[in-house]
This record gives structure tokens, sequence and C-alpha cells, in this order.
């Protein structure tokens, strides 16, 4: 039996390789092509899962975990982490005033309470008692106004954070933060991690108030923490020790995951899912990303709607989230997440159902009855774009768009495609924040990070309309409209919120997904 | 021999002072730059602006290369653009044992199966003993090495448990313990360049045999093994040397695919990712580092052909 297993990993990682090889090959069909189910969100029913399990046993004290992590760390600076894989991992040394809970709501943290003024323009926070650093000191009004004005300057004029003007404590438990001018979704951007003012070297000496502690970090290598004992959360965090194992290479790292040197792994392919072995259960989430491939008005054929239309139509979604995800992903309409429910709009979904036909028609319409040259960049940074890349050439060359695949490396994308715009069409996906402008922001006109080069009127007006609303239901209605523009004007081809499977040794329990970039293990705990 | 030894030394000044400068003329011309890659798809305008000032790389290029030559010069690397605050020195000094304590592993156990077995092949050529030897070499030699890892990672850490599969304990902590690990890599290593030095012995010799004064020492009644040991091989000795001299630059200069595989941290896994973050001052670091090595081995080579030939004379050379 042992040999039999050992043989089907090895077959099983052949296949893999394989895969990765040739890509877009559909030898190998999924084998249970389930359809996405819109009434039940996947990690959901994770959640029940993990729940259920932790009734059976309860959560003890002690014991330590390895996480796989499958990049490289940024910074250990809360406020320099730009990149969602590193905030995933800093998430558990830094608290900011609020922190966001598995549902997506912003929970109080360093502050114990808030409260915003009418006009969204004063938010006040309340100091949480007795609140303390890593280090034993308490944390004080003064290292918070410290934090965010340091956060403020790092971040920039350009970024969403130069709203804010100042920050005033008039008492020692509550400081007052001023913006220029009203913004309600402000919250979630104040969630990054509070520093004591006192510390010269936040990137080699982390200090925050998470529920775990820096011991050490070697580049490349490894991030090592303990349990913070003075940790506000009365109960947490379980395990007493956390290593977070950087392995650069996916494959390595899910040998590591099978060999129990690593307990737990995300962001596992199908593949994987299926040799992953008894050792470990496969939680199923999302990646809370807009993974698309993004056009470039720019590129005459793509400034023409109708040509746009037709690529829309002519990309079978289904078959993408099938191939590479199982059927488990969330096939989207638009620039939006469908955890972020009360913003997100679900009728943009069904606007391009699969034609390859009509795909032709609109082609032909716009005077391109024998299809145009099409090259799609995929960067190497990760498969998941290669392979949907590949898929999508195939489809598109079925109706008659002559398409080419140029792999570049993520180094190179980032100059060449998304700061140069030098591209026709590029598969990746983008992450986010809570706030909903967050994600919506991308496609105003003249945005820096609007690489697709993507202009609207109605779009700019609708946007500024949602992003000034104070009104909360007003602002998802005009945000639900942005969507819907989005989708009209086939702006991109939205693609999914791909499937996070997530590997968890069988020794542990607890884990928790959230709507965004967070790996808690501070609720994780040995059976 | 003093001025031969000058004379590499000049020779070793000039390839590095050329390797390193082409080294960063290629990180002008490849699109990208440390601080794109640092701050991603979020960053906005000022905060790359900054950073790039803060990294020195709105300076003109050649102003770069000098400030850097003078600098490596006093012995001073500089920072690592990727990781802010660590000096590459500090990045090496990690990587650097390992990755030479893997190669000499390597290195040993290589031609400890290679030289017996390639002997073998010679003593019974024609035999069935030869034919098993080359079919065999000709297997390994077509495995990828990254695949050859993979099937040795299953066999030895999954299915016989005789090590722990991402599990490295760094040599400075535990130095045995450290070699337990690396004798798998290793053998990832060993294996297909074992098989290539196997088939390159086996030829050497074999040409060799050919020659005249082997016939010669035959008729002057002298044995099979007598011949082989004494006479041929040292003769064929040359070629091996040479070629065994490049496979053990190869080595030291880092072990890219098996180092990824079995996530050693060595120096190819840090060559790697630092060239695709764009983090010139430590690519440069490892490029002298491996030039040097090459430069080195090829003059431990010279001095061996003297040893192993008295006819060659290192003045000449």
């Amino acid at each position: 039996m042992k040999k039999r297993t050992l043989f089907l990993n090895v077959m099983a990682l052949l296949v893999s390789a394989a895969l990765c090889g040739c890509g877009g090959s559909k030898s190998t069909e999924a084998s249970e092509p389930v359809k996405n189910s819109s009434e039940a969100p996947a990690s959901l029913a994770a959640e029940a899962d993990t729940t259920a399990a932790a009734e059976t046993a309860e959560p003890g004290d002690g014991g330590s975990a390895v996480v796989g992590v499958t990049h490289d760390l940024v910074s250990l600076d809360p406020h320099q982490s730009t990149d969602a894989r590193t905030r995933s991992v800093v998430f558990n040394l830094y608290e900011g005033l609020v922190k966001p809970d598995p549902d997506g709501n912003l929970i109080p943290a360093v502050a114990s309470d808030y409260e915003i003024s009418d006009d969204a323009a004063v938010y006040t926070f309340t100091l949480r008692d007795g609140i303390k650093f890593h280090d034993g000191s308490l944390v004080t009004a003064e290292d918070i106004k410290y934090s965010i004005e340091r956060y403020a300057e790092i971040q920039g004029e350009s970024s969403a954070f130069s709203v804010f003007d100042h920050v005033e404590i008039p008492d020692e438990k509550t400081i007052k933060v001023y913006l220029k001018e009203g913004y309600s979704e402000f919250l979630p951007e104040i969630t990054f991690g509070i520093i004591p003012a006192s510390n010269p070297d936040p990137e080699k000496n982390p200090i925050g108030t998470g529920p775990f502690k820096f011991v050490s970090y070697t580049p490349g290598q490894k991030l090592e923490v303990e349990k913070f004992e003075d940790y506000w959360q009365e109960g947490l965090p379980y395990l007493d020790h956390v290593e977070f194992k950087i392995t650069a290479d996916s494959d390595t790292a899910f040998m590591e995951l099978q060999a129990g040197t690593i307990d737990i792994l995300d962001y596992l392919t199908g593949a994987q899912v299926k040799a992953a072995g008894a050792d470990c259960q496969i939680l199923e989430g999302t990646q809370n990303m807009v993974q698309g491939m993004f056009l470039n008005h720019t590129y005459e054929p793509l400034s023409d709607v109708r040509v746009r239309q037709a690529i829309c139509y002519a990309v079978n979604k289904e078959e993408i989230n099938n191939f590479l995800y199982d059927g488990k992903s969330h096939l989207i309409g638009s620039h939006m997440i469908p955890k972020l429910v009360r913003y997100y709009e679900p009728a943009a979904e069904d606007l391009y159902p699969y034609d390859t036909e009509k795909a032709k028609e609109l082609l032909a319409e716009a005077g391109y009855p024998d299809g145009f040259d099409l090259e799609i960049i995929a960067t190497t940074a990760s498969t998941q774009y290669m392979d949907a890349a590949q898929i999508i050439a195939d489809q598109l060359t079925r109706a008659g768009i002559r398409t080419t695949i140029r792999q570049i490396e993520w180094s190179s994308w980032l100059d060449e495609v998304y700061h140069g715009k030098q591209f026709q069409a590029t598969v990746v996906g983008f992450d986010g924040s809570l706030a909903p402008n967050y994600w919506m922001k991308r496609y105003v006109t003249g945005s820096s990070k609007n690489f697709m080069n993507y202009s609207s009127e109605e779009y700019d007006d609708t946007y500024q309309k949602a992003l000034m609303a104070v009104d909360d239901s007003e602002k998802a209605e005009l945000y639900k409209r942005c969507q819907m523009i989005l989708a009209e004007d086939a702006e991109s081809v939205f693609i999914q919120d791909p499937a996070n499977y997530v590997a968890v040794n069988n020794r542990l329990g607890g884990y928790q997904f959230y709507p965004l970039s967070a790996q808690d293990l501070s609720v994780v705990y040995e059976k | 021999m003093m001025k031969y030894i000058t004379r590499k030394f000049v020779t070793l000044i000039i390839t590095l002072l050329l390797i390193s400068a082409m080294t960063f003329g290629a990180f002008s011309v490849i699109p990208g730059d440390a601080s794109l890659s640092r701050l991603g798809t979020e960053a906005t305008q000022e905060q790359i602006e900054a950073l790039r000032e803060e990294m020195g790389l709105n300076r003109p290029i050649t102003e770069r290369y000098a400030s850097w030559v003078f600098h490596a010069i006093h012995g001073d690397f500089g920072e690592s653009l990727r990781y802010s605050g660590t000096t590459v020195q500090e990045l090496l000094e990690d990587r650097l044992p390992v990755t030479v304590l893997l190669a000499v592993i390597a290195l040993i156990m290589m031609f400890a199966f290679s030289v017996p077995l390639a002997l073998l092949s010679v003593r019974f050529r024609n035999h069935w003993q030869d034919t098993v030897i080359s079919q065999l070499v000709q297997v390994v030699m077509a495995i990828p090495s990254f695949f050859l890892g993979i099937l040795l990672t299953y066999l030895f850490g999954i299915a016989l448990h005789m090590f722990q599969p991402g599990k490295f304990i760094s040599p400075s902590e535990d130095f045995w313990a450290s070699v337990h690990y690396l004798i798998f890599p290793a053998m990832a290593i060993a294996l297909p360049k074992g098989a290539m030095v196997i088939r390159f012995i086996r030829n050497a010799v074999l040409g060799e045999m050919k020659k005249e004064y082997v016939r010669t020492a035959r008729s002057k009644g002298n044995g099979r093994d007598r011949i082989l040991y004494v006479h041929v091989l040292r003769n064929a000795l040359i070629p091996v040397i040479t070629f065994g001299a490049m496979i053990a630059a190869q080595v030291l200069a880092g072990s890219i695919i098996v180092e990824q595989v079995f996530s050693v941290p060595g120096v190819g896994r840090l060559l790697v990712s630092s060239i695709s973050a764009r983090d010139y001052p430590v690519v440069q670091a490892i490029v002298i580092y491996i030039t040097a090595i090459v430069v080195i081995m090829n003059f431990t080579v010279d001095v061996l052909y003297q040893i192993a030939d008295p006819r060659v004379k290192g003045d000449q050379g």
C-alpha cells in the first residue's frame, strides 16, 4: 500500500511536471467538473468544516507550526510591505488601530473603540487599556501618532493616504485623525501596524502588538516568531512557536509538505491537491484576487469596444476554472471580488456567455472578419497565469484571433507592461483591500495604475461620486454601477477570483480564511 | 615559477574586472530594476522615485561601477538592495560554507564511484560488466537534474525516511547533521557528473590503449594490468584532470537546481533569486566568486599537469 502511494505520488508529480511544461494541453480532464455554486461561497463551507473540527477537539495551548511561504519577504517593516504575500505574513506581528476579521469586518485592535464624524472627516480612536508592545512597554498615543505620520510619509502624496491631514492627541487615551475632506473609506486604510516611536530600526528589529513576537529572520530562508504572552486578546495565540519557511519553488515546498517539514501551505494547484496524501486536510478558500486578461486600449484593434466584447465572448471562463482550479473558483465579470458582498455586482458575471459565433460576428462587424494578431504576455512569476494564458490563447484562436504568448519574468513585466504600458494583452491577478475604491480606482482616467489606458467619462464621474458618498448604500449602488460600466465596455476580460487550496497538517486545527491577504496563525492550534 | 604565478594573478584581476563590468552592463540593459521589483504593483510613483534615489539607481552607470570597484577592492561589497539593512557579506557568509560543503561532499562521492567504475569498465571492455556500466551511464546522464533531485527526495526522504526534505541544518549549528542532509543533494549532483567522468575516463584510456607504446610495452612482456595502471593511466590522466577541474568549478559555483529542489540555502539559490529581484550588488559578488573559482581551478590544473607529466613546464605554459 505504502509503495503504491509512493508510486502514485511520483506519477502525479510526473504529470504535473508535464503539465507545467506543456501548459494548456487538455489531455487530463478535470475529474469532477463541479459547477461554480454562486449561492454558497466555497470558503464558508471550509470554515464550517474547521469549526466542526474545533468542537470535537478543544484548542489547547502550546505546540508549534511551520508555514510554507513560496515567495520572498519584501520587508518586515509594516509600513514598507507593499505586496500582499508579505503582508499576509507580517499580519501576525503587527496590528493596526483596527484590524480585519475573517468576515471582512473591521474590528478594534490597538484602539478599543472608534468614532467617525458625520462628514467622515474626523476619526476618533480610543486607545485600548494596558495594551503592550512586544518589548513590554505600553502603547502610548504618541506611538500611534508617530506610526500614522511615518506611514503617511512613506506612502506619499499619490496614495490613498493622501487624504490624511494631521493627528491630534487631546489626551493620552484619545487619538483624533483629521482628513483633508470627508472620506468614508478611511478605516480600511488604517489597518497598518502600530509601532513604537522608540524603535530606531523596525526593519531589523520588528516590534509590534500582534499575537506573535519576532525571534529571528534569515533573508530568503525563514522568519521565526514566538507567542507574545501579553497579547491583549485573552487566550490567544495557542501556538508557542511559528516558523515561516521560505521555499521559493512551489514544487519543492509541496514536497516538504508531504514530508511533514511544512505544516501549512497555501495556493496549491489542482494537481497538488490530488497528490497531497492523507497527512493533511485540504481547505478551500478564495485567493481574493481579480484574475483576468487585461487589454491595452491603445492597441489599435482593442480600442474598438466590439473587438473587446468579441474577446469576452470568445473566452470560456468555465473551462479555465475547471482546468486550473477544479471548477472551484468564483467566475467574475468585473474588477471586484465576490467576498466584498456589499459592493459586489453579481449581474456583471453574466454579460458575456461563451459564444464563439457571436465573437466572430462582432469581429466582422468591427472590420476584422479575418481576425487580427494578438500577443498575450504572461509572467513566469506564477504558473497559474501562464496556464490561463495558454488556455485563453487556444480559445481565441478558435474565434479567429491569431494569438501568441510571450513569457517574461516578473521584474520585466513590472517595467515593460505595468509601468511602461508596452503590451497588447496580459494575464495577471490583482489583490486589494477591504476598501472598495482600492479595486475601482485603477480604471480612472490617468491613474498611475491604469496600465490598460482605459478612459471613460461616465466611469470617472460615477467613481468620483461613489468615493465621495458617505451613505453606505448609496456608495454601494454607485460602485456597482462602476463595475457594470467596466463590464459593458468590456474593459478587460475579468475571469475569476481563483480558488485557494490550503493544506493543513492533520495535527493542526483552527485555520481561517480572510477576505484579504492574511494568514492568521493566532487562531491555529495543535490538536 | 614565480613569473608564472604573477602572470596568472594578473590574468585573474583582468578577468574579474571584465566580468564585473559585463554583469554591470547586463543589469542596465535588462528591463526592471530593484526598486520596481521590491515595491510591486501597489507602489506609487513617489515611492519608486524615493527608493531609486535611496538605492542610488539614479546615478549614471559608470559612476556606480567606479564606486563599486573602489569599494570592492577594499573588501566592501555593499548592501543588498532587496534585503535592506543586510550586507552582501552577511548574505554570502551564510551561504558560501553551505555551497562549499555540498561541493566537497559531491566531489568526493563522484570520484569515489566514478574512477573505480571507469577502470572496471576499461578492464572488462566489451564484456558484460562494461555493457552494464555503459548502459547505466547512459541512463543517468539522460535524467534531467531537477527530476533526479525530485526522485531522490521521494525515495530517500518520503519513502525511506532517511532524511527530512526541507529540514536543512546549517553547518555552523551542527556540522554532522548538516553533512547528513547534504549527502542526498550531493548525490543528485554526483550521479550525472560522475557518469560523465566515467565515460570520459573510459574513452581517454581506450584512446591511449591504441597507441604504439602500449604495443611496445606488451611486447616487452608486461601484463595487461601493469600496462593499464602503470603506463596508460598516467598518460590518460591529463584530459581527465582538465575535465575533473571543470566539473569541480561547476559544482563549487553552486548547483542552482539541486539547491532549489532540496531547499539548500546555497549560493546558487541566492544568485537566481537575486537576479530576478535585480539585486545587483549580490549578483556582482557571486559572479566575482564564481569567476575566481574558475580561474583558480584552471591554475590548479596547470600545476597538476606538471605533476602528472613532468614534460610540461610551468614557464612554457
